[in-house]
């Protein structure tokens, strides 16, 4: 990969363990890293020079209208794309390197109603899923690892608030406490960065709150870099620390209140775009020229 | 044919293993339940029943085939079943690599031809007209003790197998992108699980008969999954049920005139029709879905 021969300074490769002994994030260079970076899938420039950072502890949306490769991004920060051009630096190291440290939700999952297994299931297999072997019998009670594990899964589903519907077969608990099932199987692993791709879609306004608080309270308290893609940014702007817009082949960044405006926005779409804001602080943007037709079915078409 | 069960059940069982082809006939009849059910359990969570039938009946025209060019019928099941496998794991999928959709309309055709071949190969050969009914239906007569030795050599392989993959497959049945960010190989587990399904689906076959096969892949691992959504705990009642509804069934078989598969299926549904009550779906919706598996 093309990051590879790009060293950084000796501070941004220190060892992650400093997390561990509980001090303060110490200064290992941010979370997130593009520079100068493009994408070609099918022969179609997705985006490109995109160059941007996100700082360790932040909350930052990925925002932009649909099929414009807000999902490609974060897959490139996962290590399961590769750039055409330029580079990245995802918690100070090549994409797919950090992948402990890294907690992942996909976009649109939702389980189906028959399927028969446990929510804390679910969360457990962010533990050890990707571990080959099957689970002994009586190892969760009787190894310190399993231990260990049990309480992480127990501790996690208590942050989303969880625990009274854990138990349940998870395709039978409602959109809205999967996805809070889901952020705990993300977090089980302490990640110091986690990538969320649309988790608010398909939930309704309550929940949609619910969830952009619930993702804030771990942002702060867990001391994790959240981003997270957004169709619409309402839900998420109180929390927000930090904006990357894409639209048009490229990407701006920088604090909502500079992101979000007319003027950004319409050099950005190379069209003019107006920024509404309504009595209660909610940003409407007009005029993007957006295909309706990506509607339904924009993941399974240039991004997957 | 004995005169009928004494209802004293230590009697039975002592008269039934007094004769070395019903001793043979549960040695393989438990080798295949434990294989079966274990494999099964993991087919019906990841709806992959329908490939399991095609396996199945793929290896009819295999069996057939092979005793037509003088081969043991057992080898015949295991290769067509293998090779079909592989055929559907090359078939290329949508990401997430579980459902068949569009291939659905391919598979059907498969079915119907592999059937159809099969039917040719047993009227080529001309033999017994039995030997139709029971590569369709199951049998437990005669099953040799090398066929009980190669059965368990496949079951003991096939298990050793599932156990090294069972987590990493688990995971990528529940939550297939989640496994595949975080390292899980998708495509070579789904490619390895096609493979011990058509081995369980060929032992199966030699008990159940090629159309059978369902009465013990997915009835025992859908009644178990429906009663209980603990993974470890319906996986281990799916291995029980499957023997025991085996051990009914051959039980049954010995003491009636009626074919061992016709006993298996019964009891097989028999009790998933109770789980299905017992476990309160007495929605009509509700049951519909739940049935749904097994049908699917």
């Amino acid at each position: 990969m093309s990051g590879v021969s790009r060293s950084g300074p000796p501070a941004e490769r220190a060892d992650p363990a400093g997390r561990a002994n509980g001090g303060p994030p110490a200064d290992r260079g941010p979370a997130i890293e593009f520079d100068g970076a493009a994408i070609r899938l099918g022969g179609r420039t997705i985006w490109s020079d995109v160059t941007l950072t996100v700082g360790r502890g932040e909350f930052v949306a990925l925002l932009g209208p649909n099929g414009v490769g807000k999902s490609t991004l974060v897959k490139v920060a996962l290590g399961s794309l590769p750039l055409s051009a330029g580079q990245v630096r995802v918690l100070g190291r090549v994409p797919g390197e950090s992948g402990r440290q890294i907690g992942y939700l996909p976009q649109r999952r939702t389980f189906d109603t028959r399927m028969r297994v446990r929510g804390i299931d679910v969360v457990r297999l962010g533990a050890d899923g990707d571990r080959f072997g099957i689970p002994l019998p009586g190892a969760s009670r009787w190894s310190t690892k399993g231990r260990a594990i049990r309480r992480r899964v127990s501790e996690v589903i208590d942050v989303v608030g969880a625990s009274g519907y854990a138990r349940r077969p998870i395709g039978q608990v409602s959109g809205g406490e999967q996805q809070r099932l889901l952020i705990a199987q993300a977090l089980v692993r302490s990640p110091e960065l986690l990538l969320l791709d649309e988790p608010l879609d398909n939930l309704d306004l309550p929940n949609q709150a619910s969830v952009a608080a619930l993702v804030a309270e771990i942002c702060a308290s867990q001391n994790v870099t959240v981003l997270m893609v957004a169709h619409d940014v309402n839900p998420i702007l109180p929390y927000l620390d930090r904006v990357i817009y894409v639209a048009h082949g490229g990407a701006v960044c920088g604090s909502p209140s500079e992101v979000i405006t007319s003027e950004t926005l319409s050099a950005l779409y190379s069209t003019p775009v107006e920024v509404l804001k309504a009595s209660d602080g909610r940003l409407v943007v007009v005029g993007q020229p957006e295909a309706p037709a990506h509607h339904s079915d924009r993941h399974h078409g240039q991004e997957r | 044919m004995p005169t009928g069960p004494t209802w004293n059940l230590l009697a039975d069982v002592q008269q039934m293993f007094a004769l070395h082809f019903m001793v043979n006939a549960f040695r393989a009849g438990t080798i295949v339940a434990v294989l079966a059910g274990a494999i099964g359990w993991f087919m019906v969570l990841r709806r992959q029943s329908f490939a399991g039938h095609t396996l199945a009946i793929v290896s009819y025209p295999g069996a057939a085939g092979a005793v037509l060019l003088g081969l043991s019928a057992s080898l015949g099941y295991y290769i067509a079943a293998v090779a079909a496998a592989l055929v559907i794991a090359a078939v290329p999928r949508s990401p997430s690599g579980q459902s068949y959709g569009e291939e659905s309309a391919v598979i059907g055709t498969v079915q119907a031809f592999a059937l159809a071949s099969g039917a040719l190969f047993v009227s080529l050969y001309g033999g017994f007209l039995n030997s139709q009914t029971s590569l369709l239906f199951g049998t437990f007569l005669g099953i040799s003790n090398d066929q009980v030795v190669v059965l368990l050599v496949v079951a003991v392989v096939s298990l050793g197998v599932l156990c090294g993959i069972g987590r990493p497959l688990f995971f990528a049945t529940v939550d297939a992108d989640v496994a595949i960010a975080r390292g899980v190989p998708g495509r070579l587990l789904s490619l390895a699980f096609l493979v011990l399904l058509g081995c369980a689906a060929a032992a199966a076959s030699q008990i159940t008969g090629a159309l059978l096969v369902f009465s013990l892949l997915v009835m025992p691992a859908a009644a178990a999954q429906l009663i209980t959504a603990r993974p470890a705990v319906s996986f281990a009642l799916t291995l029980l049920l499957a023997v025991v509804v085996t051990w009914l069934a051959l039980g049954a078989a010995f003491y009636t005139v009626y074919p061992v598969g016709f006993w298996l299926t019964s009891f097989g549904f028999g009790l998933y029709v109770i789980a299905a009550v017992a476990t309160g779906s007495t929605k009509l919706g509700r049951r519909r879905r739940a049935l749904g598996p097994a049908i699917a």
